[in-house]
């Protein structure tokens, strides 16, 4: 499945455009890496802990926004975005959005 | 004598922040100045569609994210400067420093893919809560956009 965030696919065609498809996910850390985040939020620097868990939450919402793609009929994902918002202390959610679309080798 | 205390930790805390914030801004725009060096052959373009040159490529979406945290003497400095107004010097470079880092992974990720360019590239910048209600407590900073690899 291609994942594109520009609208075309270099080297082929769009033959169908299936609708807009979508995979969110809400995750958080143990209270410990929170803990730690506090900590660092005295002496500044980067957040592992944090920047680990939002590339796993925006995975995890690519690969639900293909499977959605993937049951629709489509092969690929087009001018895909994302959004983030926290929700609450420590939890944030993650949405991916895009075109699923069918396409096709020139 | 209690209050003393607490003056004490508070002022330790703003030593500790100052030190350890200046170290790591420090040490951290240094290391982005090289990479930024290094990966300078990857060209990041924020235009939507990719130009002829790049037409014939394979595409892959590409992401790099931080995130990264303010101090405790930043976090006061910024207080300070809300009373009176202006440019909050301390947050440009941590925002700065966040947006630069993001880009450096994205083209990192990019380079792994043997890619030449990186087209439609596109920010998100979100608020981490967890401190939430004063200032901004950490931040988090999003670059993705679409790698043209080589056929």
């Amino acid at each position: 499945m291609l994942i594109s965030n520009i609208e075309i696919i270099p080297n082929h065609k769009v033959v169908e455009h299936v609708g807009l498809v979508q995979g969110s996910t809400v995750k958080a850390k143990h209270a410990g890496k929170d803990f730690m985040a506090g900590l660092k939020n005295v002496f500044g620097g980067e957040l592992t802990g944090y920047t680990e868990l939002l590339q796993e939450s925006r995975e995890e919402a690519i690969k639900r926004m293909q499977e959605q793609a993937q049951s629709l009929g489509a092969n690929a994902v087009i001018n895909v975005r994302f959004a983030t918002s926290a929700i609450a202390a420590g939890a944030s959610e993650i949405l991916a959005y895009g075109t699923a679309v069918r396409i096709e080798a020139l | 004598m209690e209050a003393l205390i607490q003056l004490g930790f508070f002022a330790a805390l703003l030593l500790f922040g100052y030190i350890f914030g200046r170290r790591a801004e420090t040490r951290h725009y240094q290391s982005i100045r090289e990479r930024e060096h290094s990966l300078g052959d990857i060209v990041i373009l924020s235009q939507r569609l990719p130009p002829p040159e790049l037409l014939r490529h394979h595409s892959q979406l590409v992401t790099g994210n931080v995130v990264i945290s303010v101090d405790y003497f930043k976090t006061l400095v910024a207080g300070l400067k809300n009373l009176f107004g202006g440019r909050i010097n301390a947050y440009e470079s941590l925002l700065d420093r966040a947006r630069r880092e993001a880009i450096l992974r994205m083209q990192e990720e990019a380079r792994a893919l043997g890619a030449r360019a990186v087209v439609n590239m596109k920010f998100e910048t979100c608020q981490v809560s967890g401190n939430a209600g004063q200032g901004i407590g950490s931040i988090e900073v999003l670059a993705y956009g679409t790698a043209m690899i080589p056929r």
